[in-house]
């Protein structure tokens, strides 16, 4: 098996587990830096998957089967945006073809994102697999998303002996999550934009690495992993639930200040708050998991909220702690009535 | 008034038993028990100016219960009461504070729209509009079910109004779920309140996946071209979209829901429409009405129109094959069915108006 992007936590994380499933003998780790973290006994090559020479690195291992982990929004080592969109396409064009010309693999996973849906006002509310897009990402990481889903689809056609399995990803949170919405939610206060309340769905590294399993082995009986599916853990949260359960405040910035404030910020390179991030964070986006759970035959352990709640513990207390609020409030309970109560019903909104 | 020119159709056999059902005005379930008794009392009176004096009266019983009309407890024994409501109001504010809370999917959050919104909503439907609602009955206590409405007033109150009406008077405590056209999506607050009152985009996906989820789904197929008529034209049904919501329920074999609404047309009556100035902000259409914009936000004041909503019998569509859907013939039929039946209800309800105001 091969595995690609392991220097990142993700990639680390899904070698590890791996390599204790008994029907895996070998697992290679392919990355362009050697990763901090151990790979558990893992082969580790270091090869940048945008040479030709991964074509090498696929046909000397012989590996039966590929997982393409190195499509991430986040560059690794203070990396410019070109040098990350390189590897997300011309990494995956590179291993495509490396994959094409070996005989021996049986198995494509990719990580993909539901950015490939992008977010406008007029999409509809739900998102399937099979909903077309009412506008195409622009740029940035979504855009590489949906340009390597499309090589892939091509990979497919070329090779129907290949099952090949696409996830889609929501916004990937935990206790280790280094994804942009994960250092947006560590802001101590969050901007947000006024007159609009996203709709956010989470997924769990701890559901990615079992799904990536899942994807990566034979499929169980009754369920059947080649194809596309959205992975996304249950119910949705909006942004202000967010930030009230992180104990962060926000906020509220007009549209235009918010692309502003957000190129400012990427210049100081304090967060990467790009176009498509503040387009998430205006309109939402939520997918339908229901492929995933009847096709796939996988139920993921968290769901969104449960997400939120174990990514909220791992970041510490805000500036205003939903259990200091809750204190506040049960103060005011237990003071005396002075009066008219009926007042904070309408001030609650 | 100067009414729309009315034509009574035939078969004008039901006006009494509609007057008949009309369901007491008031809101808490207890006196919703005794309604039918109470109506029949109420129900011979025809509504003379007199009697709209005494139905006056009704409501000031509910109106103290307005800001929490879930705590009321009917004994209102002075601090037990306020203590208890209190207390609920700030475990409320407790759960919005800390952010614990459940949205769905499409964003409706119930807690929100129960307490708060509807509360805001409800002054305007009982005190503003008077909305009359008939044939509530029509509607199913359970499953999926697609109610069909008019449009019309310029600027979309009917669905909100349409909205109160089913939360306050359906005796299963239905939500009705709207969709709304995409110009609410786009405008900031607008879309965040539509998210949160359960309002999701006109598209066949989003009201198939609330029909196949037993929601109470309503749409105003005549859209834009509805409400941004001009006036002389109130009360005439425009063409209804390309029919998609007869596909939509014949796949989903949710019955349709006709509903005929009168009084919306009058709120702001469409003399003029500025064009150029619509195509600037990227709207539909910008209404001049005698008062808009000439007067400021005074002149934005709907006119205080009587409203009455009626439901009509439902149309069935599970006795179809699930081809049918794929019929582009059955559609159009189905559609212009739906189409006649509500703008016949329109001619009714206005042939027994007395006036638009009361």
């Amino acid at each position: 098996m091969l595995v690609t992007g392991v220097a990142r936590q993700l990639g680390g994380r899904f070698v590890r587990r791996i390599l204790r499933d008994p029907e895996v003998d070998r697992v290679v780790g392919v990355d362009a830096v050697p990763p901090e973290h151990h790979l558990g006994g893992a082969d580790f090559v270091q090869a940048d998957i945008r040479q030709p020479t991964i074509a090498r690195v696929v046909a000397e291992t012989g590996a039966d089967t590929v997982v393409h982990l190195d499509v991430t929004g986040t560059p690794l080592v203070s990396g410019s945006r070109t040098s990350l969109k390189e590897t997300n396409v011309i990494g995956t064009m590179q291993l495509l073809g490396a994959c094409q010309k070996s005989p021996s693999i049986k198995r494509l996973v990719v990580k993909s994102s539901t950015n490939v849906y992008g977010s406008a006002p007029r999409d509809p509310a739900v998102f399937t697999e099979t909903t077309p897009p009412k506008s195409l990402p622009s740029g940035g990481f979504a855009k590489d998303t949906v340009e390597v889903e499309g090589y892939v689809r091509g990979f497919a056609r070329r090779r129907p002996d290949v099952a090949v399995c696409v996830l889609r990803f929501a916004n990937i949170l935990g206790p280790a999550a280094d994804s942009p919405l994960a250092s947006y939610f560590s802001l101590p206060v969050l901007p947000t934009v006024f007159g609009y309340d996203p709709r956010l769905q989470f997924v769990h590294e701890d559901d990615v690495i079992e799904v990536l399993r899942i994807g990566s082995h034979e499929p169980r009986r009754g369920t059947l992993n080649s194809g596309t599916f959205n992975i996304a853990g249950d119910g949705v949260l909006l942004l202000s639930q967010c930030s009230r359960r992180l104990g962060r405040p926000t906020v509220p910035l007009l549209l235009p200040a918010v692309t502003w404030a957000g190129s400012l910020v990427r210049t100081l390179g304090m967060t990467d708050f790009s176009p498509e991030q503040i387009r998430l964070l205006t309109h939402g986006r939520v997918v339908a998991t229901d492929q995933m759970r009847e096709t796939l035959g996988f139920t993921p352990k968290y769901s969104t909220a449960e997400t939120f709640a174990d990514f909220a513990r791992s970041r510490g207390p805000g500036l205003l702690p939903p259990e200091a609020l809750a204190g506040a409030v049960d103060r005011i309970a237990a003071l005396p009535l002075p009066g008219s109560g009926h007042s904070p019903t309408q001030s609650a909104n | 008034m100067a009414d729309a020119k009315v034509i009574p159709f035939d078969d004008d056999h039901r006006p009494r038993g509609g007057a008949a059902q009309r369901p007491s005005r008031r809101r808490s379930p207890g006196s919703r028990r005794q309604g039918p008794a109470q109506a029949a009392a109420v129900g011979e009176v025809q509504p003379l100016p007199g009697v709209a004096s005494v139905r006056e009266d009704d409501p000031v019983t509910g109106e103290d219960e307005q800001p929490q009309p879930q705590e009321q407890t009917g004994d209102g024994s002075g601090a037990g009461g306020l203590e208890r409501r209190v207390a609920s109001g700030l475990a409320f504010l407790r759960r919005r504070l800390t952010g614990d809370y459940e949205v769905d999917d499409f964003g409706y959050d119930e807690e929100l729209t129960d307490q708060v919104l509807m509360s805001l909503l409800r002054p305007v439907y009982e005190k503003y509009f008077r909305v009359e609602v008939k044939g509530i009955e029509n509607i199913p206590s359970e499953g999926g079910a697609l109610i069909v409405a008019n449009h019309s007033g310029t600027v979309p109150v009917d669905g909100l109004m349409m909205q109160v009406a089913v939360h306050d008077r359906h005796p299963a405590d239905r939500h009705l779920r709207l969709l709304a056209a995409d110009l609410v999506f786009v405008l900031p607050v607008v879309n965040e309140l539509a998210r949160k009152l359960g309002h999701t985009l006109a598209c066949a996906e989003d009201a198939e996946r609330l029909l196949a989820r037993g929601e109470l789904v309503g749409v105003m197929p005549e859209g834009f071209k509805g409400i941004g008529k001009p006036f002389g034209e109130r009360y005439k049904l425009q063409r209804f979209g390309r029919g998609g919501f007869v596909s939509t329920a014949l796949r989903q074999r949710a019955p349709i829901i006709p509903c005929s609404i009168v009084g919306a047309e009058e709120i702001y009556p469409m003399i003029g429409n500025a064009k150029t100035l619509a195509r600037l902000l990227g709207f539909p259409y910008f209404p001049l009405t005698p008062t808009f914009p000439w007067l400021g936000p005074l002149g934005a004041i709907p006119l205080p129109t009587k409203w009455t909503i009626q439901f009509g019998e439902p149309i069935p569509t599970d006795g179809y094959p699930p081809e049918a859907a794929e019929d582009p013939m059955l559609m159009f039929n189905l559609t212009d069915q739906v189409r006649e039946q509500i703008q016949h209800t329109l001619y009714k309800l206005l042939v027994q108006r007395r006036s638009v105001f009361f």
